[in-house]
């Protein structure tokens, strides 16, 4: 075999171009709806709201503590099993519901952290200015906690899109499957992935770019 | 009028409030004194429900409230109706100084934006801190803090601003800014209860000094009255300490 045959890379830059939307819609769809359900998530472990309190706990310890291509299968394949309806669910609806809820419950943790982390003086100051709960929390203590979530949450963010090849698995055909594609009609395993990976590489370095301005943004008010 | 009826609080089996009985006119300033560990914080602190009391009766203007039978509706008004100075500021860190103000009236009073922003930038110019309108707490001096902090306190409108030893935490440079800014609110007879350890500030500003131990109020009187002339043992004991590292 030859050295790296560079024109088939090149033109092979395009084609995949064409399914790194689909990709990035994987991910910016799994972290918005992530996000949502672990503030929800952790929120309710914060306040210790009973019955969801536990049911969550059993939620995040299950979501965290199965494999992700598992969750996927179960899913794909499982879902349309128990519930009639569902006769067929679509590999893309499917990568989004495992996604969302596999980070949800890793992000759910962090943001508890972060929220238990906000100083009590600036709850009992909150208080004291008589807010009633929901206004300190949305006003004050998810504002600064936000702050001390985003480094993690932007890590999952880019785990995120990552995790997005395995949608292959279910015949989705985003940025990995179309690579799989491509490698198997022409036998150019090597360059075909290299090509793929360094798109992967590209947009998750972009993204790093993106959480260190926002975190220079949100340190703003911690300077001197 | 702020009237506390048999007031008590007990942290499990401690008592740290021991039947408080107080009634404070409008308009005056009363410093309240006493040996650390007998229950001066939590005294403020039941005033406005940042903790809950265990017995007793609390009477901030037209609103009584049994503090057993408060409704999370009551709580909210009693705390509407108090401001809070705290000793180590408190002051909201992911807001600037003109923020730290308005924001009551912003959220609570639900004041239109320009509003709330421009009684802010009074209340900014009345503390003297009109150029720090967009510095963060971080950015800011212990003084400075302070000063929003009583700046915050003073946009509520408040029938009485509760202070907690709001000097002790500052570097001794900027004590004095801090007790000027309190003794201004005192010449516009803002209704005060001021736990410190100034005793200058309790002689030239207070109207009445109240001396507290083991969570009992054990005497009170003009100032004029409880530093030169104290009856009970405790309080003279107490001013011999306390004078002979803050002379006045
Ligand atoms: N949250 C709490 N739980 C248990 N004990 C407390 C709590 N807060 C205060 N205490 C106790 O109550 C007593 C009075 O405290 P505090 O009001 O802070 O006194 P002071 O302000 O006069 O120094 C102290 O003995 C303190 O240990
Ligand atoms: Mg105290």
């Amino acid at each position: 075999m030859d050295v790296l045959n560079v024109e088939y890379m090149l033109g092979l830059v395009p084609v995949l171009l064409g399914y790194l939307p689909l990709t990035l819609q994987l991910a910016g769809v799994g972290m918005v709806l992530a996000l949502i359900l672990a503030c929800l998530f952790a929120v309710v472990r914060v306040l210790g709201i009973p019955v969801l309190n536990q049911l969550t706990i059993v939620f995040i310890s299950f979501f965290r503590g199965t494999p992700l291509l598992v969750q996927l299968f179960l899913f794909y394949y499982g879902l349309p099993q128990l519930v009639s309806a569902l006769t067929v669910i679509d590999g893309v609806t499917a990568t989004i519901m495992g996604l969302t809820m596999h980070f949800s419950a890793y992000m759910a943790e962090s943001i508890r952290a972060a929220i238990l982390g906000v100083d009590r003086s600036q709850t009992e100051a909150a208080l004291s200015i008589g807010m009633t709960n929901s206004q300190l929390m949305r006003r004050i203590v998810l504002p600064q906690a936000t702050r001390v979530a985003l480094p993690t949450l932007m890590n999952y963010f880019i785990d995120m899109i990552k995790a997005t090849s395995l949608a292959f698995t279910l015949g989705v055909t985003e940025l990995m499957g179309a690579t799989q594609k491509e490698a198997a009609g022409s036998f150019l395993y090597f360059e075909a992935f290299i090509v793929a990976a360094v798109m992967y590489w590209i947009v998750v370095e972009m993204l790093s770019k993106l959480q260190h301005y926002l975190e220079i943004r949100l340190n703003k008010a911690y300077s001197r | 009028m702020i009237k506390l009826a048999s007031l008590s609080k007990h942290f499990g089996k401690t008592v740290v409030l021991d039947g408080i009985d107080l009634t404070i006119e409008e308009g005056e300033i009363v410093v309240i004194i006493g040996p650390s560990g007998t229950g001066k914080s939590t005294l403020l602190r039941c005033v406005n429900f940042l903790e809950q009391p265990t017995t007793g009766t609390i009477t901030v203007g037209d609103l009584t409230v049994d503090v057993n039978r408060a409704s999370r509706a009551d709580i909210l008004s009693m705390r509407r109706r108090t401001a809070f100075v705290f000793q180590n500021y408190a002051l909201f860190s992911n807001k600037t100084a003109l923020q730290n103000i308005a924001e009551r009236l912003l959220v609570v009073d639900r004041w239109p934006k320009e509003k709330a922003y421009q009684r802010a930038r009074e209340i900014l110019d009345q503390i003297g801190l009109a150029d720090k309108a967009d510095a963060y707490p971080a950015s800011m001096s212990g003084g400075q803090q302070q000063r929003v902090g009583i700046g915050r306190a003073m946009a509520t409108g408040a029938d009485v601003i509760l202070f907690d030893e709001p000097t002790s935490s500052l570097d001794p440079e900027w004590v004095e800014e801090v007790l000027g800014l309190m003794k201004q609110l005192a010449s516009e007879r803002q209704t005060m209860m001021v736990v410190t350890h100034e005793m200058s500030f309790a002689r030239d500003v207070a109207d009445r000094v109240i001396f507290i131990d083991g969570g009992r109020i054990v005497e009170q009187g003009p100032p004029s009255e409880i530093f030169h002339n104290p009856r009970d043992p405790r309080t003279k004991d107490f001013l011999k300490k306390i004078l002979a590292t803050n002379p006045v």
